[in-house]
């Protein structure tokens, strides 16, 4: 019951926190490509990698007390940080995940804005094309963003180094 | 570019009250039998147990989304920079994006691991009738629509007309069905919105004067989700269909022999499903499995199938996860005792396992939101502008629901069903 709500909450337990809806959006969707077990469904939209389905779940684990938000102004903007709650320690407690080796992967995923993350996943999207399409697209409809090919060569390293 | 029919094609439609064919290549993709075959998919999947009206289909739901976009067309056609190559390639991929859903899509996207995306791409750029229609505009154009329908092309104003939080397909599928569903609260001003929007950069924006009809769209969204997507009974009879494609998966990969063996399921099964064995699933056939099933020898399918043919569907109470999660592992193991497999006859369903994008104001980038278009050029965020908005879209109901056979417990006299009885509550 309720398995992909209690994965959600121990990517958070095991990041600390997070900081950013678009940031864990990003963070899932990579481990998911890295083949750990999420069933959250992924579609394209205008940043990137996007799942309704995980801002319901997150929306349900806060509602259900087992995850705080907290929503903090950054000047002009606001950002919102999660965090797992005691309650959502102890829900945690009546499953048994065994999860080591997403454990470095969420760290160094989470260490990354979510400029670089949105590339990243972006990338790992099109992981059908070849690199030199995978860039021309990325120019395209990522034209706003305006990503430096430092950017893109350092996108292509952190997967390198995640797994990818 | 676009060879026109030598006389306009209509069709009679109880929505749009015509939908209208001028161009031969639209013509030709609605015979192709891709394009067909939606004709056997119910758009509502298993809500006609619950609103029998709900059989209308996700051909004419495509038929419906192409009409908003021929129209869409025909203002934006006043723009500088709106051209028909834009013209084109958003009323293609406004027919053509549902081409890749198969039955009860939902379930069968959860259970056998797949996505209707996916096969919607290999439709358009594939070995099909839909493909080589296409090809006649040019090699790379089944790709271009491809990319529409996956959000993926650079023409972000054409994407927004086909996926976006204001976007044809939405609207045609709010009206429709609430339409065949009989309810009011669907209903929203179409030729209103459609008179103030007008191609943004990105995106559709609207102008501030069509606010109003915008927050009703928004409002026909949220209720139409509560009331109908979202209906407990019609969950119960998802339940029950995602259950019986699990037992059959699972009876498979155990060797069991099906009386009839179920072919069309066989690559489904084994989760290496070809296109052409896709395109040859529907309602029908899906519905003929689960005839026969019933007389199967395996008690949990025949049981669940019998359910869900004859509507015997699960009961259901309201279910706190986290004042309950005690209580779960005792009725979990009640229900063993019972006889009463809990994989199968006892199942959480929340409102996260039904994705529905209701409003988002796209804070922090998760997605793009409505823009209105103030008289002075600028453009302000909808729900800064609305208070109807404001407060709907901060506003985050979930649910979450425990779902049982009542008959089998109540049926029972044993120790096992008493305490059940009394954890559910039920007597």
């Amino acid at each position: 019951m309720l398995e992909d709500h209690a994965k959600v909450i121990a990517v958070l337990k095991e990041a600390g926190e997070v900081i950013g809806r678009k940031k864990l959006q990003k963070i899932i969707y990579i481990c998911k490509k890295l083949q750990f077990p999420f069933n959250e469904k992924y579609q394209f939209h205008f940043y990137g990698p996007y799942s309704e389905e995980l801002t319901l779940r997150v929306e349900e684990l806060c509602n259900l007390g087992l995850v705080t938000e907290v929503k903090e102004s950054k000047g002009g903007y606001y950002q919102y940080k999660y965090t797992v709650t005691e309650e959502g320690n102890e829900f945690l407690g009546h499953y048994d995940f065994q999860l080591p080796e997403l454990r470095q992967c969420i760290n160094e995923i989470n260490s990354q804005s979510s400029r670089f993350l949105e590339l990243v996943s972006t990338i790992l999207f099109f992981d059908r094309l070849t690199k030199e399409e995978v860039v021309e697209k990325v120019r395209t409809i990522k034209r706003k963003q305006n990503y430096s090919d430092d950017e893109i060569d350092q996108a292509y390293a952190f997967m390198k180094k995640l797994g990818c | 570019m676009l060879e026109r029919l030598n006389e306009e094609k209509v069709f009679k439609d109880p929505v749009h009250r015509y939908i209208h064919v001028r161009y031969r290549l639209i013509w030709d993709l609605i015979g192709t039998k891709e394009f067909q075959r939606l004709r056997r998919v119910r758009q509502l999947g298993t809500t006609y147990l619950t609103f029998h009206g709900a059989e209308h289909s996700r051909f004419s739901h495509s038929l419906g989304v192409y009409e908003i976009v021929r129209r869409i067309n025909e203002i934006f056609s006043q723009y500088e920079g709106w051209d028909e190559e834009n013209e084109l390639l958003s009323m293609c991929a406004a027919l053509l994006h549902d081409v890749g859903h198969g039955p009860f899509s939902h379930s069968f996207e959860k259970v056998f691991n797949l996505d209707h995306e996916d096969f919607t791409r290999m439709v358009l750029l594939g070995d099909t009738e839909i493909n080589k229609v296409l090809r006649r505009v040019s090699e790379d154009f089944p790709l271009q629509v491809a990319d529409v329908i996956a959000k993926t092309h650079n023409n972000k104003l054409v994407v927004s007309l086909i996926s976006s939080q204001i976007d044809a397909d939405r609207m045609d599928y709010l009206l429709r069905d609430a339409y065949f569903t009989g309810v009011s609260y669907g209903q929203f001003d179409i030729e209103r919105i459609l008179r103030v929007m007008r191609p943004g950069d990105d995106q559709i924006v609207i102008k501030q004067s069509g606010m109003h009809a915008v927050e009703d769209y928004i409002m026909s969204r949220y209720q139409m989700y509560w009331q109908i997507y979202f209906h407990p009974v019609t969950r119960s009879a998802e339940v029950i269909l995602s259950k019986i494609l699990h037992r059959a998966k699972q009876l498979f990969a155990q060797g069991y022999e099906f009386q009839f063996y179920p072919i069309h399921f066989y690559s489904l099964f084994k989760e290496d499903i070809r296109l052409e064995d896709f395109l040859k699933l529907d309602d029908s056939v899906v519905m003929f499995y689960f005839q026969i099933w019933q007389e199967e020898n395996d008690q949990i399918l025949r049981d669940l199938c019998e359910r869900f043919m004859n509507r015997r569907l699960f009961k259901y109470i309201e279910f706190n996860p986290m004042q309950q999660m005690n209580a779960w592992r005792e009725l979990y193991d009640s229900f063993h005792e019972a006889g009463i497999d809990p994989d199968y006859y006892l199942v959480v369903d929340s409102s996260s396992d039904l994705p529905y994008d209701f409003y988002r104001p796209g804070e922090e980038e998760e997605r793009l939101p409505i823009h209105l278009l103030k008289p002075g050029g600028d453009l302000r965020e909808l729900s800064r502008e609305s208070d109807v908005v404001e407060a709907i879209s901060g506003k985050k109901r979930t649910d979450h629901k425990l779902y049982f056979p009542a008959d089998f417990i109540l049926e029972g006299n044993t120790d096992a069903t008493r305490r059940i009885k009394s954890l559910l509550q039920i007597d």
